[in-house]
């Protein structure tokens, strides 16, 4: 009976777990008690392809660091669904590029979640770092010093590292960040075939059309969400508009915040999987 | 030939003082030089020499109870500077001061607190001994004691290699993959202190120091990898120990300052002709590749 009662726990969790990688519940994250990224609700599906879009300071690399943990929650929680392998390539790398290192090196990093600290790299994991780097562009860069890339080459780089780690969950923040058309196209393939290998990507992205031509959802940030759901009704004027009138600055003496008068988001897009209104139904 | 003889071998072939000296100098360059290359690439040089320093009181204590005996003054090395590595760690990272700001200032306390206890009991010979070190006068129980911290420091470099590596190169990263970024930093603290509580007995606190950054810094100049680097460090240090040493014999020189003077040649050599030194990177080439 309590052993049946187990096994379908077990499977419903399993099913969630298929079904949802991240869920947010009423998360607060922020820096000095001000928060970035204020009450959020919601859930992001497994395998599902995700632009975050928003003007400067709304949020999206603070969304990014509370996902991959580096940042704790002021209140609410994210959770990322256990077992998770997770990539995440941030805005600002905080690569020492006077370290003398190769760019073999540096993709090699991405072999971190399968060998660990002390599982020596075979010859196919030397084989997986050359394909990552011939995907996106650099074969025959395995030998050079990583002083010598290009700001351009070196985001490749990275990209190459992050297929390396072959990650369920992926996060790019502002990956297309100086780097050419062409090679942005490239990108975008990549990222479309991790979609098709069902893995779940999210990308910060400035470039609207970018993320109406390749996206199928988008999560519009003004620190609150302003709409998340399918990418072209997500980016709607009305709702780029609502999200222009966020205050970047934040208020040094604003009032603390009483988790009962939350503004809740509005729009006809809301929430992929939920929304605080819906929570607050449920 | 028997010049060549009389000149390099003679002195170790010998002299047991000579021998041991040159045992205790190996052991030291094989430990303290890697972890200098890792204190270099990761920035923190100077953290070295302010650990040099904090070391002091400790072994000062040591010394005021027991005289000039290894045991309890490298004991008392060890937690002085255990204390202070963690002391500045905790204080840089629970407050905005950085961590360089807040180990100078432990440092400072640290030292003053060494040298008022020193002069509580020593006469300057005494003091001298605990700045500057013996070579010379390596015991049985010096050698094992820095026996035990060379194999110590190899193992655990060994371990956390990649590790290391990955923190210096891309700490973000080894925070998005793994927990091991802050314990591996103070583990590597503590080989720094280690290894300086090492070479104390041989170079004293101040110079112990020297053979920990001078190969590093030298062996900069000539590649663009870590394991060479670290190998030819090695190797560097090696070189300035046997030439300080014999240094040391031939012109009666004190030992320590020798081994520290001869890694300086070297580095300062390695800076004019490295190829990545001074002269490499101002050097035109007249012609150029189509690609
Ligand atoms: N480390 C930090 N300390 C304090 N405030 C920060 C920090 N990082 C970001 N902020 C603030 O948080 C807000 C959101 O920043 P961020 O998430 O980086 O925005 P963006 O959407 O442009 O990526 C901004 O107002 C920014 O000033
Ligand atoms: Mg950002």
């Amino acid at each position: 009976m309590t052993e049946r009662a187990g096994a379908e726990a077990s499977a419903l969790s399993a099913e969630l777990c298929m079904s949802n990688c991240i869920t947010f519940r009423d998360l607060t994250l922020g820096y000095n008690s001000h928060p970035a990224v204020h009450h959020l609700d919601g859930t992001v599906r497994a395998g599902s392809l995700t632009a975050v879009v928003g003007a400067n300071g709304s949020g999206k690399s603070t969304l990014m660091k509370g996902i991959t943990g580096i940042l704790k929650p002021i209140s609410g929680e994210c959770m990322v669904s256990p077992g998770t392998r997770l990539a995440y390539l941030p805005q600002q790398s905080e690569i020492d590029r006077t370290f003398p290192a190769r760019v073999s090196d540096l993709v090699s990093l991405g072999l971190w979640p399968r060998r660990g600290l002390l599982g020596r790299h075979l010859a196919e994991d030397r084989e997986a770092v050359a394909n990552a780097l011939s995907a996106v562009g650099l074969q025959n860069f395995e030998k050079r010093p990583i002083d010598s890339l290009s700001g351009g080459q070196l985001q490749r780089t990275l990209f190459a590292r992050v297929l390396v780690q072959d990650a369920d969950l992926i996060l790019l923040d502002e990956p297309f960040n100086a780097i050419d058309a062409r090679t942005i196209t490239d990108l975008i393939a990549l990222i479309g075939r991790w979609h098709d290998e069902r893995r779940t990507v999210m990308v910060v992205v400035h470039d609207m059309d970018l993320v109406r031509d390749h996206f199928p959802e988008a999560l519009l940030l003004a620190r609150e969400p302003v709409a998340w759901g399918e990418a072209r009704q997500t980016l709607s004027a009305e709702n780029l508009l609502r999200a222009r009138r966020f205050h970047e600055a934040w208020n040094e003496n604003a009032g603390w915040c009483a988790s009962d008068d939350i503004l809740a988001p509005q729009g006809p897009a809301l929430g992929a999987g939920g929304s605080s209104r819906s929570r607050d139904a449920a | 030939m028997s010049a060549l003889y009389d000149g390099l071998i003679a002195p170790f072939a010998e002299f047991g003082f000579m021998q041991r000296a040159l045992g205790g100098a190996i052991l030291l360059s094989l430990s303290a030089c890697p972890v200098g290359v890792f204190l270099m690439l990761r920035r923190m040089s100077l953290t070295g020499d302010a650990m040099a320093h904090a070391i002091l009181p400790g072994a000062a204590i040591g010394f005021l109870f027991y005289g000039l005996a290894i045991v309890p003054m490298t004991l008392g090395g060890l937690v002085a500077g255990v204390v202070v590595a963690l002391g500045a760690g905790f204080v840089s990272r629970l407050t905005v001061q950085k961590e360089d700001a807040s180990m100078a200032a432990f440092y400072l306390i640290s030292l003053a607190l060494g040298v008022l206890i020193v002069s509580l009991r020593g006469s300057n010979v005494d003091l001298m001994h605990v700045l500057f070190g013996t070579v010379l006068a390596l015991n049985d129980e010096a050698l094992t004691l820095i026996g035990i911290i060379t194999g110590t420091t190899l193992v655990t470099l060994a371990i956390f290699w990649r590790a290391l590596v990955a923190e210096c190169l891309d700490p973000l990263f080894l925070r998005s993959v793994s927990r091991l970024g802050p314990p591996v930093h103070f583990v590597f603290l503590g080989l720094v202190v280690l290894n300086l509580v090492g070479g104390f007995q041989a170079l004293g606190t101040l110079l112990a120091v020297g053979l920990m950054m001078l190969p590093a810094a030298a062996a900069r100049f000539w590649t663009s990898r870590v394991m060479p680097m670290v190998l030819l460090a090695i190797v560097i240090g090696l070189v300035s120990c046997v030439g300080g040493l014999l240094m040391s014999y031939h012109a009666s020189l004190a030992s320590g300052p020798s081994i520290i003077l001869v890694a300086g040649a070297i580095y300062i050599l390695s800076t004019l002709a490295g190829p990545r030194g001074i002269l490499g990177s101002r050097i035109r080439p007249q012609r150029h590749r189509t690609a």
